[in-house]
């Protein structure tokens, strides 16, 4: 059973931006902040050839893989069309400016 | 609450694609009802002549099924006809006894053709080639029949011709005029299409009007006798001669019609409450057959059904293609020519060539193309651009050149190209993949094609092919406009040369402002429009709009190169492409101690660490204690510079030092796109400034200044500027002519692009012949310069942007 990690401040992100969380041997984790002050995680790394999305530029509540361009959701981790595939998506709740996340 | 309602009567390509614009722009608008007199769903008209020669069938050409209406919750009523529009009470009243209110109503009714008042012209065998079940009867006429005419040699009727001749009829075209497609061709073209397709086995009789439809003993049309008392045998007949608006049902409806409903620049009709869109319009006292123009009123229509006002129907040349297989004909504007124009010929009878250029007040304004069309979109860029043509008329007739040299074998014809050739090198694209996604997704634009092939989508030098491959597949369908007449992404609809203008003369200093008072569609942008604003407003507003590090690609943000891996290249300045043995002693002991994989001489003349890790990349940098090379910016790169006259024999002047001046003038300069410089010291040109935005070449008096050449994607060769005496003047004009670049260009238009855009002479007239203008243009690019630090520094020593290199944990 999974359960919440504080992982940042959401004032630790800036807005339209990302913060990436390193995990040892694992797969590292995006965690977004959209402009209206939404906050989403995905696995780091693009359906598409594995591109860091923390770096990629977000808009609205999706971000471009910095590598070709692929757009992903950040609610859902899945691209947008035409292109298909998924990133692994993690479950994020804020709570008084606290991120976090549902981590094993 | 309820929406208002839309109802839309016709349901062919230009009422469908103002609906698809509709949604886009305002998806919860309506209630939308569409009649369609058709049992089918959207098609592909303009493919019919495809599906009649057996080429595509039915499903290759639906561009929007019955569930496309449903996914939108549009209710769709095909095989409906709508018999009366009662605008006093707002009620649409279709053939089954249904009746629907409206509050908008969008007219988009289409044409019939136009059926030549001779006796016999309803017997069984007659036909029109418009819609499916015309293409039907055809094709069951050539099951069980031998004689064909076609009436009429238009674009519509050669393609039916053809598709019946490809159908094992004998067919005999019949025209009127005095040559094949007098409104695409010229007499000489029409001959040569006129030979070509009588060597395929079609007849043709001109000038011959036809006088009566002669029925047989079956009661089916056997014979066309004509005027002259000649006659041929025929058991089909199609006739082709030109297209009516459909007007009744807005005429009996009381609205003003004259040949085509009336409408304004809005596609209204005189009814505010009613538009209309599409081949059953009269525009400006213009109708239009081709669907380049019904698309372009279907984005203005949209715009106003969704109340956003700002869209205006500006009719632009149009470009025609015919779509028979193995006939290249094209033409676009006025190919004519008349009073005042010049014509520019090529005719090669032999290999079945010719093209004529029609040239009026130095601009290009139409073009004929017989044979070999492959430059057909180029033309067709510049007659819509009107940019001044002397310079480039030497080589105009040659067409674009290579469209692109690298990644797909030098090709740049791709009619010929087998489907199995790569036309996209860097995602391995062939030619049959990207026919097969235009025909199947229905696609129009090379964005789409980029969308859903990846083709063109990455260096963009095939580009050029696939924009070919794309008018080969649909013709006058094409939407090929040139980038200063596209808007900038989906999130607006204004273009870059708008959105320049707006920001300059509006004082827009934030993104948020910008997006704000443009009415973008999407609250903070997207991927493709932030960077670009960002880059206008900093250049426009120096000192005053800040940058925002959030419309910045990844490189432009950490001041460093993203790789496949998620690691980044490290690349830090040496000023003309000089360094001493304490920074190369630096930079080694930096690579062994952060264990950086691989350490490489660039073609800029520095060095290259590449394989940095994100975290490292402040403490490389501080240990480095070298200024940022802004190797990964659309900025100032490199000075590449040879060796010149300090150690050199053949040196006449001191290149090194002229670059190292140069590099250190425009040093942290952001541009549209990248600009690289290189000054050599002598005519032999070693540092190659033939090939950079802006190069120096010594001579024995002076400088040369070159502008606008590129090694990249494509080999652009820089065109002679202008030469100068002294150190200053090179300093002053380079600077003066990049501002300039700075100042006019669009995001991502390398100089070549720009240079070719507005011409030599309009950037001469300001850099060169206005010497006010030019130290003012000079002085801008100093102020704008003033603001920028070693970017670098600011992030190791001044604690800019620390969060972007610190990874969180747990």
């Amino acid at each position: 059973m999974s359960n919440w990690k504080a992982v940042c401040r959401l004032a630790d992100i800036p807005p339209q931006g990302a913060r990436v969380l390193k995990r040892a041997g694992q797969v590292d984790i995006a965690v977004f902040r959209t402009i209206d002050d939404q906050a989403f995680a995905l696995l780091d790394r693009c359906p598409h050839k594995g591109g860091p999305l923390s770096q990629g530029i977000v808009s609205g509540h999706r971000v471009a893989c910095p590598l070709h361009n692929w757009h992903i959701d950040l609610a859902t981790g899945q691209a947008c069309a035409p292109d298909e595939g998924c990133s692994g998506h993690i479950a994020l709740k804020l709570d008084d400016g606290t991120v976090y996340l549902a981590l094993d | 609450m309820n929406k208002p309602k839309l109802v839309m009567v016709g349901n062919g390509m230009a009422g469908v694609r103002t609906l698809e614009a509709l949604l886009a722009l305002a998806p919860d608008a309506y209630d939308i009802t569409v009649f369609g007199a058709e049992p089918h769903a959207n098609y592909n008209r303009i493919m019919l002549s495809p599906v009649l020669a057996g080429e595509q069938t039915l499903s290759d050409i639906m561009l929007n099924e019955a569930s496309w209406y449903a996914t939108h919750g549009i209710t769709l009523h095909l095989g409906q006809p709508v018999l009366a529009v009662d605008r006093g009470r707002r009620l649409v009243h279709a053939a089954d006894g249904r009746s629907v209110p409206y509050d908008r109503l969008l007219l988009a009714t289409g044409s019939s053709p136009f059926i030549l008042p001779v006796p016999g012209n309803d017997l069984p065998g007659v036909v029109t080639f418009r819609d499916i079940a015309d293409v039907q009867t055809m094709i069951d006429a050539a099951a069980n029949h031998q004689h064909a005419v076609v009436i009429g040699g238009g674009l519509l009727g050669l393609e039916a011709a053809n598709g019946l001749l490809a159908r094992g009829m004998q067919v005999t075209v019949v025209h009127l005029g005095e040559w094949l497609l007098e409104r695409q061709l010229d007499r000489t073209a029409a001959n040569l299409l006129q030979q070509s397709l009588a060597a395929k086995g079609l007849r043709f009789l001109l000038q011959k009007q036809t006088a009566a439809l002669v029925a047989g003993p079956d009661g089916r049309v056997a014979q066309v006798r004509f005027k002259d008392g000649d006659s041929v045998p025929a058991q089909l007949v199609v006739m082709a001669v030109g297209i009516r608006p459909n007007d009744a049902l807005a005429q009996a409806s009381g609205l003003y019609c004259n040949r085509g409903v009336v409408v304004n620049d809005h596609l209204q009709t005189f009814d505010p409450r009613v538009y209309a869109v599409g081949e059953c319009v009269s525009h400006r006292g213009v109708s239009y057959g081709l669907v380049a123009p019904l698309f372009d009123m279907a984005k203005v229509a949209a715009n106003h059904l969704a109340s956003l006002g700002i869209a205006r129907y500006v009719p632009a040349a149009t470009s025609t293609k015919l779509k028979v297989t193995g006939m290249d004909v094209f033409s676009a504007g006025n190919f004519m020519g008349g009073d005042g124009c010049e014509d520019i010929t090529l005719s090669d009878p032999m290999a079945g060539i010719y093209k004529r250029l029609v040239v009026k007040d130095n601009k290009l304004v139409g073009a004929c193309l017989f044979g070999d069309t492959a430059d057909g979109a180029w033309y067709f860029r510049l007659i819509r651009e009107q940019q001044p043509v002397h310079a480039i008329r030497d080589q105009l007739m040659l067409g674009e050149g290579a469209v692109g040299d690298t990644g797909h074998q030098g090709q740049h014809r791709a009619a010929g190209l087998p489907d199995e050739a790569e036309v996209c090198g860097c995602n391995g694209v062939c030619k049959g993949t990207i026919v097969k996604a235009i025909q199947e997704k229905g696609l129009f634009t090379v964005d789409d094609i980029k969308k859903h092939t990846k083709a063109a989508s990455s260096c963009g030098s095939c580009s050029g092919l696939v924009e070919q491959i794309l008018i080969s597949c649909v013709g006058g369908a094409a939407d090929v406009k040139p980038k200063s007449e596209k808007p900038i992404c989906g999130c607006s609809d204004i273009t870059h040369g708008q959105l320049r203008q707006a920001i300059r003369q509006q004082h827009l200093t934030s993104l948020a402002d910008t997006f704000r008072v443009l009415g973008w569609r999407s609250p903070d942008g997207c991927a493709s429009c932030r960077p670009a604003v960002n880059y206008y407003l900093i250049a426009t507003w120096p000192g005053e709009a800040a940058d925002d590090p959030q419309a910045r690609f990844i490189n432009e943000r950490v001041h460093a190169n993203i790789q496949k891996d998620g690691t980044y290249s490290v690349i830090p300045r040496m000023w003309g492409g000089v360094t001493n043995p304490a920074e190369l002693r630096r930079i080694a002991d930096v690579a062994d101690k952060y264990a950086i994989p691989m350490v490489k001489v660039t073609g800029g003349q520095r060095i290259d660490l590449l394989g940095v890790k994100k975290e490292d990349l402040p403490a490389v940098w501080r240990e480095l204690d070298m200024p940022s090379g802004h190797a990964y910016g659309k900025s100032l790169r490199t000075v590449k510079t040879c060796v010149g006259s300090e150690f050199c024999r053949f040196g006449t002047q001191d290149s090194t030092q002229m670059g190292i001046d140069l590099e250190k003038d425009l040093f942290g300069m952001w541009s549209p796109a990248k600009v690289k410089l290189a000054v050599s010291g002598c005519p032999r040109n070693c540092a190659e400034s033939g090939i950079k935005d802006v190069g120096i070449i010594g001579v024995e008096s002076g400088w040369e200044l070159y502008i606008g050449g590129n090694g990249g994607i494509k080999t652009e060769v820089a065109e002679f500027f202008c030469k100068v005496k002294t150190h200053d003047e090179v300093m002053q004009y380079s600077g003066a002519f990049l501002q300039l670049y700075r100042e006019e260009a669009f995001y991502l238009e390398r100089t070549v692009h720009f240079l070719q855009r507005v011409g030599m002479d309009y950037i001469k007239q300001r850099v060169l012949d206005d010497a006010t203008g030019r130290s003012e243009l000079y002085a801008r690019l100093k102020f704008a310069l003033s603001f920028e630090q070693d970017p670098w520094a600011e992030r190791y020593a001044g604690g800019v942007a620390q969060h972007e290199f610190a990874p969180l944990t747990v």
